[in-house]
Order: structure tokens, then C-alpha cells, then sequence
């Protein structure tokens, strides 16, 4: 078959820069290196004094062109904690809003020199293009379906403080597979450690030859130690397209309920709930739910991320030190 | 039914090279004269005539290609392609025929703006150009063109390529009238409820990546269907940029029970799988897209047993503004006149996958034959329609600039082998 050889001409340059771009281009070794960086920042947050000097001077674009609560602020709240300069820019309110290209947007930004540019995109692919037009580090905070390698490694993380370990863990991650961008970085993620998965759901929402067990029976959950529940992408979901009859029939089928769980069954979500669909409020409250305890792994992971990008190494005593001083 | 610009016809004398035509079952070193752009002799030894002499030591000389499948984007597009620059690269490709596809803006619907195109040709084409018009007005699928005069105005067959003909009792009514003009109807099989938003074949690729699958039954069905009503009303189709296993199946059925169906595959389907998606490189979306390994086997059979007749490029030039955005925001298409020849010489008769002689026949014979057009051939008296093979040349894409207005190739930055060294088309010389 064919390599496609088209970066072979481009201009000899710099070696490549470090990117984000998608959990398939991480080894197990780099997601450990993740982890163990994130437990150390974890470690500073308990400090009195939580900023961090180590990206002192450093610029950080946060380019959003979709809505976000949680990845949005962690990312930067993220790069304030370790010092940086943040630039947030969202698509609405900006020249995106005059139809300017994501290539001249990119380029726009590009010429304030920034550090690492984060990139929430609707279109698969959009860090990419990002990575090959700027001279910036790209992190993908999400690009259409296809990847968010955050949410996987803050959930990779989350597992391993909760559960004392990933090898030999067992998850079901249950709902709208197909459009899930969530699903796509966590199975890579869990299949690097070493975790089992099973994908559960409608079966027009699990895509056909994914590399993962699949059933749309909802009992397949209860081997599982972790029920990943994914959100219910309604916006998704054209009028018409008839993945399910209805989402009260989705409820009834999959939603996740007190009675469908084991005792001590913890559960997952990536955010944000539809209370009452894909989870019941009961489940979503109860002490199993690791769901808030996720989004605090988001601040400490994407700090290791943003650190990692830049610095290339695990945090060692140099990070700890400054961390004293400051 | 084709329309070149007045070139003055060639006076030269080919020696030296392999002459290799397999449909006049040809494979000799031969000469040739040819005398104001008419072969006139093809011997050991030819009188030369005071012609000039073109020394071809090493090289093969063999009818030229025919594309049935190009698009021209002209009217409308001019920025991305035109008469004349679309020529200039079949020429640098080695086609001395190019039938042009009538989705453009306005569509190729009517008298006028099919008269007008005939006039541009005159005017600028490098080398013979054939106009496809439309099956229904405005390829909405609603009402039949006026096919009667389309064809009188010089239609060589009819298409809504790109814009599948979704209704059954239309395409039948298509069928039924387009045998009164004795043209073919080139159809573009896509059921679109079943690839509705897809940009990548239903598969691993598509399920991991998160596109939206486009699956090989969204073709096939709409093959199937097609098939069908053809052998109901013993009418002609072809069925264009076939890519699906399923759906070659359904030709060869069809075929077997003497439907008078043909069909074309295009380079890219013959080379490159969805695996090639990975890149995320817009340069490789098409519709339909690029299938599984077993769809491209299936494919390259078909091609090698003749139910697949032609080898058509589907040429489709855009702005390079357009295709570099998101896979997703990309529009389908790629060019493929200057490379089609090289890139299946290179990955699919020098690993001794396909024939040197097939890929010629099915290049040139196979889709001159589908759509009515004078064979070109080595034969004393046929119009000089003839391309000088540089086998040996080895160059890399993208190098030297495209004669194509657009550069939206697949192969950017691969090296090939095997190039056209001189073109003739229509008695003229079109390039080198």
C-alpha cells in the first residue's frame, strides 16, 4: 500500500515539536510519565500557596470553537496555576464569526509566538491542521468525534487513584459510542493499561468494526468494577435519524439506575449529565459516583499535560523546588 | 462528438520504440510514419518522408487514453479548472480523449450552455474533449433534460454524477428515453439515506477515527436497483467510480445475464484503501470513498477479467483554500489526469499485479468502446491518437508545477515511474 509521503516535502527543519494530539500517539510508557506528573502537581495543590512558577512566561491559547464548561476552565485555570499567560478566544464573537478559515485563524494566532495552543474543534482533524500551519505546541482538547486525549488520561487517573490500580480492571462503557469523541480516547487509553472494556448501547450507536467487545445488552455491566456512562448526544442526533425511538426508550433500556448497579459499582461520566436519561440523580449523587472526583483530576492532569508538552520530561525535583520558593 | 482547437496535424516518424497495441495484438519494434496527423505506415523500416524523426530507443509507443471521467468545472469554477488547462494536463497525462462531467455552474442541461462549451473546446482544448449533459435539469432529479436535442448538440452520454438519481420511476423513465438518442447513461450509484453524511467508508478506520461511515451498500443498493431496471428496460448504463466489492458483484450478474452494463474503477480506489484516511489528509477524501482491502481486490479482478472496462481518473481540480480545512469541511475529489497512468504503472504492473497490456486496453480500448469513440489504435489510416511511454522515468509529484489549475493530488510527494514522453491526439502533437 501507498505511504502517503506528502510531509516528505516540506523543508528539512527542527525536529517535531511535542503535541497532543491523540491518545493512539501516546506509549504506555508517556501515559505513566503523564500520570506521575499530574500525582506530583496534585501533591503542590495541597500547599498553602497553589501557583506554580514553572511555566512563568509561557503563552497558552485556549482556542475554543465549541461550547465547554469544564475543559475550558481547567485548561485554564491549568496554565494560571503554573504561572503561564493565558489567551482565551472563543469562535463566537470572533473573526470566526466573519467566516474567517481555521488556516488564517491559526496563523492569526500563530503570530503572537504562542507556547502551546489548546484546541477544541468540531471537525476531526482540526488540531492537526493546527500543528502543521503554527509553530505551537497543539493540544486537542477535543476535535469532533474523534478524540478529547484529556478526558482519557483524566479518567486514567482518576481509576488509578480511586482504584488503587488499572491493570486488570474491568470497564463497561455504556451509550452513544458513535458520536463519542469521550469513547474513542478512553478505549485507546484503557487498552494501553492494560484495562478490559466493554462497549454497551443501542446498536446504531455502536459503530461497526470497532476494535472492542460490543452488546447492546444492558446486563454485560455487571462484571464491570466501573460503569462509564456517556452522555446521551442529543444535539447530535438529526430529527429523523432514528438511532433510538426515543430517549424515554433509551432511558428504559440503558439508562443507568440504582437497580441495575452492584454495591460498590463505581461510576463514571464524562460530563455534562442528562440527569433522568442516561443517569438516574440517584446514581449520579451516590458516594460510587467518581464524577466530581473526575473533574478535579481534569485541573491536575492537564497541568502534567501543558508541563509535558513543554518540557518534555517527567516533573522532577527542579518543579518541587520552585515550588517551595514560590 | 469530440472538439479539439485547429492543430496543425503531425509529420514525424517514430523509430526505435516498442509498439505495443493489444487490441490490434501488437508488441513489436516497429516504425511509424504519420503524415499530416494520419498514421500512414507501421513497418519494420518506413520511408521517413523529410518528416521530422522522433528517436523513441527504449521507449513504448501505444494508443493514447481515454478518460470518461473528468471534470472540467468549467462553467463556473474557472479558477479551478478550464477547458484549456484541463486539456493541457490529460495531454501531459498521455489521454488523447476526455469526456467532461456536466456538474458545473450552470449544469450541463441544456442546448445553450452545452453549445457553449462545444465552442470553448473548439476554441482552447489541447486535446478532444466529449461532454456528458445531464439526466434531469439541474441534476435535481425531478424532470428529464431534453435529451433529444442534448445529443444532437454533441451529448456523448448522460450523468448526475454527484448528484445520485434518487428516484426508481425517474431512473426508469431516464433509461427508457435515453435509448432514443443511442447514448448511455454514466451512472453515480449512491443511496444517499444510507451514506447520508458520511465522509469515509463504513469500517475500522471511519469506527475509530469517528467519521461518519459511509457503507458499501450505500453504493451497491443503488447499483442493484440500477442494474435492474436497466435489464427491465434493456437499456445501456455505466456504472461510474465503482468501489465496492458487493457492487462489482452485481455487474458481473449482471453482465453474465447480457444487461448492457459497463463499469469503471479509478486509480485511487485500484491503489489506496481507507486505511489511507489515518493521515486525516483531505487529499484522500472522495465520493465514493476509498474501501476496504478486500473492496479493492474485488476491484482489481474486475478490472483484470474485464467486467470492469475502464479505468477512469474522476478528476475532480478544487481550490487549494477549499481542501485545506478539516477532513470533514473538505469537499470529495481529487485530481488524478497527470498521474494515472504513472501510479498504476508503478504500484500495480511493475509488482506484477495487473498487465502492462490490461492497464493500456482498459486506459484506452475499454472506455473508447463503452461510449461510442473511435478505438485509437497503431493501424495505418487511424487518426494519430498515440503516447510515447518513458517507462523508466522515474519523478516525484508535485515537483515539477500541474498543467491542472488544481493540485489537490493524493500523491503529492510520492515518487512514480513511468511518464509520457510525447502525446498525439486527434493527428496533433498535444504535448512533448
Amino acid at each position: 500500500m501507498i505511504r502517503l509521503v506528502s510531509d516528505d516535502l516540506r523543508p528539512p527543519g527542527d525536529p517535531p515539536k511535542r503535541h497532543l494530539l491523540s491518545v493512539g500517539d501516546l506509549t504506555r510508557e508517556d501515559v505513566e510519565r503523564l500520570l506521575g506528573t499530574a500525582r506530583t502537581f496534585e501533591t503542590s495543590l495541597e500547599r498553602h500557596v497553589k501557583k506554580l512558577p514553572t511555566l512563568k512566561g509561557h503563552l497558552i491559547v485556549n482556542l475554543f470553537y465549541e461550547s465547554s464548561t469544564r475543559t475550558s476552565s481547567s485548561f485554564e485555570l491549568a496554565a494560571k496555576r503554573l504561572s503561564a499567560d493565558t489567551l482565551n478566544v472563543k469562535s463566537v464573537g470572533s473573526s470566526v464569526d466573519k467566516g474567517e478559515s481555521l488556516k488564517d485563524t491559526a496563523l492569526t494566532l500563530g503570530a503572537y509566538d504562542p507556547d502551546v495552543i489548546v484546541i477544541r474543534h468540531p471537525q476531526i482533524g482540526a488540531p492537526q491542521l493546527v500543528a502543521r500551519v503554527t509553530e505551537a505546541h497543539v493540544v486537542n482538547a477535543g476535535d469532533g468525534k474523534h478524540q478529547h486525549p484529556t478526558q482519557a488520561l483524566l479518567d486514567l487517573y482518576t481509576l488509578r487513584e480511586e482504584l488503587g490500580r488499572l491493570e486488570g480492571l474491568q470497564v463497561a462503557i455504556v451509550g452513544d459510542v458513535l458520536h463519542s469523541r469521550v469513547a474513542r480516547s478512553l478505549v485507546q487509553a484503557l487498552a494501553l493499561v492494560g484495562v478490559r472494556v466493554t462497549l454497551v448501547g443501542p446498536p446504531a450507536l455502536l459503530p461497526r468494526e470497532f476494535p472492542a467487545e460490543a452488546t447492546a445488552d444492558i446486563e454485560a455491566i455487571r462484571d464491570a468494577d466501573v460503569v462509564y456512562i456517556l452522555r446521551m448526544q442529543n444535539e447530535r442526533m438529526e430529527p429523523g435519524a432514528n438511532f433510538v425511538p426515543s430517549l424515554r426508550e433509551y432511558t428504559a433500556r440503558w439508562g443507568i439506575t440504582p437497580e441495575r448497579l452492584r454495591p460498590g459499582q463505581k461510576v463514571m461520566h464524562p460530563g455534562p449529565m442528562n440527569r433522568g436519561v442516561e443517569i438516574d440523580p440517584l446514581v449520579a449523587d451516590s458516594p460510587d459516583s467518581l464524577i466530581t472526583r473526575q473533574v478535579r483530576s481534569g485541573l491536575v492532569v492537564r497541568m502534567a499535560v501543558l508541563y509535558d508538552v513543554l518540557t518534555g520530561g517527567p516533573v522532577g525535583v527542579q518543579a518541587l523546588a520552585a515550588a517551595e520558593v514560590a | 462528438m469530440l472538439w479539439q482547437k485547429g492543430l496543425p496535424g503531425a509529420n514525424l516518424v517514430i523509430r526505435g520504440a516498442r509498439v505495443l497495441d493489444p487490441t490490434e495484438g501488437i508488441d513489436a519494434r516497429l516504425e511509424v510514419r504519420i503524415d499530416d496527423g494520419t498514421i500512414a505506415e507501421v513497418a519494420q523500416k518506413v520511408d521517413a518522408n523529410e518528416h521530422r524523426i522522433v528517436e523513441a530507443d527504449g521507449l513504448v509507443l501505444a494508443p493514447a487514453f481515454v478518460d470518461p471521467h473528468v471534470h472540467l468545472r468549467t462553467p463556473g469554477r474557472e479558477d479551478e479548472e478550464t477547458v484549456a488547462s484541463g486539456t493541457a494536463a490529460a495531454a501531459a497525462g498521455g489521454y488523447c480523449a476526455i469526456l467532461a462531467m456536466p456538474n458545473t455552474d450552470p449544469v450541463v442541461d441544456s442546448a445553450a450552455t452545452l453549445g457553449a462549451l462545444v465552442e470553448a473546446a473548439r476554441g482552447e482544448a489541447q486535446v478532444p474533449v466529449g461532454f456528458l449533459a445531464a439526466i434531469t435539469r439541474g441534476q435535481r432529479g425531478e424532470e428529464l433534460t431534453e435529451m433529444g436535442e442534448l445529443a444532437e448538440t454533441g451529448a456523448v452520454a448522460f450523468s448526475d454524477d454527484g448528484m445520485p438519481v434518487a428516484s426508481a420511476g425517474l431512473m426508469r423513465r431516464a433509461i427508457q428515453y435515453a435509448s432514443v438518442t443511442d447514448r448511455p447513461l454514466a451512472l453515480h450509484c449512491e443511496e444517499t439515506t444510507l451514506s447520508h453524511g458520511g465522509h469515509v467508508h463504513e469500517g475500522r478506520v471511519a469506527a475509530e477515527l469517528g467519521f461518519a461511515g459511509y457503507p458499501s451498500i450505500a453504493e451497491s443498493v443503488a447499483v442493484e436497483r440500477d442494474l435492474s431496471l436497466a435489464g427491465y428496460e434493456s437499456g445501456r448504463v455505466h456504472v461510474l467510480h465503482l468501489s465496492a466489492a458487493e457492487s462489482v458483484e452485481a455487474l458481473r450478474r449482471a453482465r453474465e445475464a447480457r444487461v448492457e452494463a459497463s463499469g469503471e474503477a479509478t486509480p485511487h480506489h485500484l491503489v489506496l484503501t481507507d486505511d489511507a484516511v489515518r493521515s486525516l489528509d483531505p487529499n484522500v477524501k472522495m465520493n465514493p470513498p476509498l474501501r476496504a482491502e478486500h473492496d479493492r481486490v474485488a476491484l482489481l479482478d474486475a478490472v483484470r477479467d474485464g467486467t470492469i472496462e475502464a479505468i477512469a481518473t474522476d478528476h475532480a481540480p478544487h481550490a487549494a483554500h477549499e481542501k485545506e480545512v478539516p477532513f470533514e469541511a473538505a469537499p470529495f475529489g481529487v485530481t488524478g489526469l497527470e498521474t494515472a497512468f504513472a501510479v498504476l504503472y508503478t504500484h500495480l504492473v511493475e509488482p506484477g499485479v495487473l498487465s502492462l497490456e490490461t492497464l493500456l486496453e482498459r486506459m484506452s480500448a475499454g472506455p473508447a468502446r463503452i461510449f461510442g469513440l473511435d478505438r485509437p489504435r497503431v493501424a495505418p489510416g487511424a487518426r494519430a491518437n498515440l503516447v510515447l511511454l518513458d517507462l523508466d522515468r522515474e519523478w516525484r509529484v508535485g515537483e515539477q508545477p500541474f498543467r491542472s489549475r488544481s493540485g489537490n493530488s493524493w500523491l503529492l510527494g510520492s515518487t512514480l515511474r513511468g511518464a509520457a514522453r510525447m502525446t498525439l491526439a486527434g493527428g496533433a502533437v498535444a504535448f512533448g
